[in-house]
C-alpha cells in the first residue's frame, strides 16, 4: 500500500496521505451524512445537524423508479451544493469510472462515493483509489468486499444496504455479516489465516491486521434503506460508526424534522428515552420497497464485487 | 499512580481516539454525553469532529451551560480542531447559530487551509512540548488569526504555503490544536494536557 509509508520528515506539508483521508472519516464518526439534490436540500440537512451531505442528482428512490443510466452529477448543481453549505460535500461517480472521479476531485468534492447506485462503467475494475487526492467511500456486503476495496485505496467503507428502498433489512445483514467475519477472523489461530485470506479473497496483511485489530481499518459507516431514527440507532447498535441516509429523509414528509430527528438518534443510539422522543410526530415515513419485491437483476447491491 | 479522570466531549466526532490517547498517557478516560457525567470529571475534550454538528447537538443535549460553567470554574479544557472551533470566542466561516463555549479569547478561522484536498501533514514546534517537532495531521482544519491577551500561541506552521500561521494556543488551562495528535500514535500532546488536569 504506496500511501500507507510513513509521511516525510522535512518541513514540506505532505496532501493526499493515507491517514488525512482516513482521518477524515474518523471526524464524521457518530454522524448522520444525508443525499441532497439541490443547494436548498443541502441546507436543510446542514441546518438539521448532518455531518456532510452527498450530492447527487436524483435520490435511489427516483433513479430505482425512474430506471435508466445513473451517472455522476451535474458540476453546476454540485458547485452550487458546495457554495451552500459549510459541511464537507461528498459525491459519487460510478463504479470503475476513473474520469468521473477526477473531475470531482477538481472540483473540491471532500469524499468520492464509488457508488453501486449509479451505473457500474466498469464490471472488471474499481478505481485505482491510491492515485487519487482526495479519499474515496466505497459499499461492501461482506468483509472480503471491504477489504478488496481498502486494497485499492477506499479510506472509509460503508454497508451497501438496497439503497433507494427504505428497507433496512439489507443493511442490516451487511452489518451482521461484516461483523460475523471480524469476530471469526479474531478467533482464528494465527496459522488458519492463510486460508481465511484465501476465503475471504482479499491480501492476507490486511487479513492479518484485521484478526489483531478486532475492525476494520478504515471507519464503516452504514447506508441503504434507513428511513427512520430507531433504523438508524440499529445500525449503531450493529456496529456501524455513522449513518448515510439516501431517500428516507427527502422522500419523507417532513424532512427538516426528520433529518434532525435521526442525527439526535445516532448520537443517543443507546439511549431508548432520547429514541422514543425523538421519533414522535414524525409525519410520513419515506412509503419504501420492499426488498424481496424486487427481482435480483434490479438488485443495487449485487452492483461490485 | 491513578491518573485524573478525563472526558472526551461524545456528541460527535473521533470520541475513541482520545479516549485511547488520553488512557495511555495515563488518564482515566471515558466519553460523556450527559451533564451528569461531566460532572465526574477533572477535565475535557472536545474532539475533532463536524463543530456545526457538536454545536448543534449540545445546545439540544443540554450540554453547553454545564459546560461553560465548569470552564469558568477552571476546569481543564483541550480541544482539536472542530474542539479549537469549539473554544473560540470568534468564528470566521462558521454557521451564523454556531456557538462555541466560553472558552480562549481568540479568532479562529474554519477549514482555513482549504478542502479536504488540501489536508495534509506537517511537522509542528509546540512550545512545553519536548522532543522532536510534533508530526501534525491537519485536516480541513481552522487556524487561528488573532489571539487576546493573555493567551499564548503555542504552535505554528513551520513551512509550505501556510508557513507561520498559529495552530496551537494556551489560555491558562484550556489547550486548543488545529491538528490531530489523536491520530498519530504520538502522546506528547495528550501528556502535556494530563499533566494539566493533574495540576489543576
Amino acid at each position: 500500500m504506496p500511501e500507507n509509508s510513513a509521511p516525510t520528515t522535512g518541513s514540506t506539508p505532505v496532501v493526499g496521505t493515507a491517514r488525512v483521508k482516513r482521518g477524515m472519516a474518523e471526524m464524521l464518526k457518530g454522524g448522520v451524512i444525508m443525499d441532497v439534490v439541490n443547494a436548498e436540500q443541502a441546507k436543510i440537512a446542514e441546518d438539521a445537524g448532518a455531518v456532510a451531505v452527498m450530492a447527487l442528482e436524483r435520490v435511489p428512490a427516483d433513479i430505482r423508479a425512474q430506471g435508466g443510466v445513473s451517472r455522476m452529477s451535474d458540476p453546476d448543481m454540485i458547485d452550487g451544493i458546495i457554495e451552500a453549505v459549510s459541511i464537507p460535500v461528498m459525491a459519487k461517480a460510478r463504479i470503475g469510472h476513473f474520469v468521473e472521479a477526477r473531475i470531482l476531485q477538481s472540483l473540491g468534492v471532500d469524499y468520492v462515493d464509488e457508488s453501486e447506485v449509479l451505473t457500474p462503467a466498469d464490471y472488471a475494475n474499481h478505481i485505482d483509489k491510491w492515485a487519487f487526492t482526495v479519499p474515496f467511500v466505497c459499499g461492501a456486503t461482506n468483509l472480503g468486499e471491504a477489504l478488496r476495496r481498502i486494497t485499492e485505496g477506499a479510506a472509509m467503507i460503508r454497508s451497501k444496504g438496497e439503497a433507494g428502498t427504505g428497507d433496512v433489512s439489507n443493511a442490516t445483514t451487511h452489518m451482521r455479516k461484516i461483523r460475523q467475519e471480524i469476530g471469526r477472523l479474531s478467533s482464528l489461530p494465527a496459522d488458519e489465516l492463510y486460508v481465511a485470506a484465501k476465503e475471504l479473497q482479499a491480501p492476507y496483511e490486511l487479513v492479518k491486521e484485521v484478526a489483531e485489530s478486532g475492525k476494520l481499518p478504515v471507519v464503516l459507516f452504514t447506508a441503504g434503506g434507513i428511513a427512520t431514527p430507531a433504523d438508524a440507532a440499529m445500525m449503531m447498535q450493529l456496529g456501524a460508526e455513522g449513518v448515510f441516509v439516501g431517500s428516507g429523509i427527502f422522500k419523507a414528509g417532513n424532512p427538516a424534522q426528520r433529518a434532525a430527528a435521526i442525527v439526535k438518534a445516532t448520537t443517543f443510539h443507546d439511549d431508548p428515552d432520547v429514541l422514543a422522543k425523538v421519533s414522535r410526530g414524525l409525519g410520513e415515513a419515506m412509503v419504501g420497497i420492499n426488498v424481496d419485491e424486487i427481482p435480483q437483476p434490479h438488485r443495487l447491491a449485487d452492483r461490485g464485487w | 499512580m491513578t491518573g485524573p479522570t478525563i472526558g472526551v466531549l461524545a456528541l460527535q466526532g473521533d470520541v475513541r481516539e482520545h479516549v485511547t490517547a488520553l488512557a495511555a498517557a495515563g488518564a482515566d478516560a471515558r466519553p460523556v454525553r450527559r451533564p451528569a457525567e461531566l460532572d465526574a470529571v477533572d477535565g475535557l475534550v472536545i474532539p475533532g469532529g463536524e463543530s456545526t454538528t457538536i454545536s448543534k447537538l449540545a445546545d439540544i443535549f443540554e450540554m453547553r451551560e454545564p459546560i461553560d460553567k465548569r470552564i469558568a470554574g477552571g476546569m481543564p479544557v483541550y480541544g482539536s480542531c472542530a474542539g479549537m472551533i469549539m473554544l473560540a470566542t470568534e468564528v470566521l466561516d462558521g454557521r451564523p447559530d454556531q456557538r462555541g463555549f466560553a472558552g480562549i479569547e481568540m479568532t479562529v478561522r474554519r477549514n482555513a487551509f482549504g478542502r479536504q484536498v488540501d489536508s495534509f501533514e506537517a511537522p509542528v514546534e509546540i512550545s512545553g512540548v519536548p522532543g522532536e517537532p510534533f508530526h501534525a495531521v491537519f485536516i480541513r482544519a481552522p487556524w487561528v488569526e488573532r489571539v487576546g491577551d493573555g493567551v499564548e500561541v503555542i504552535g505554528r506552521v513551520t513551512g509550505g504555503p501556510a508557513a507561520d500561521r498559529i495552530v496551537a494556543v494556551r489560555q491558562g488551562n484550556l489547550l486548543a490544536t488545529s491538528f490531530h495528535p489523536e491520530l498519530t500514535g504520538d502522546l506528547r500532546v495528550h501528556a502535556y494536557f494530563v499533566e494539566l488536569v493533574r495540576a489543576a
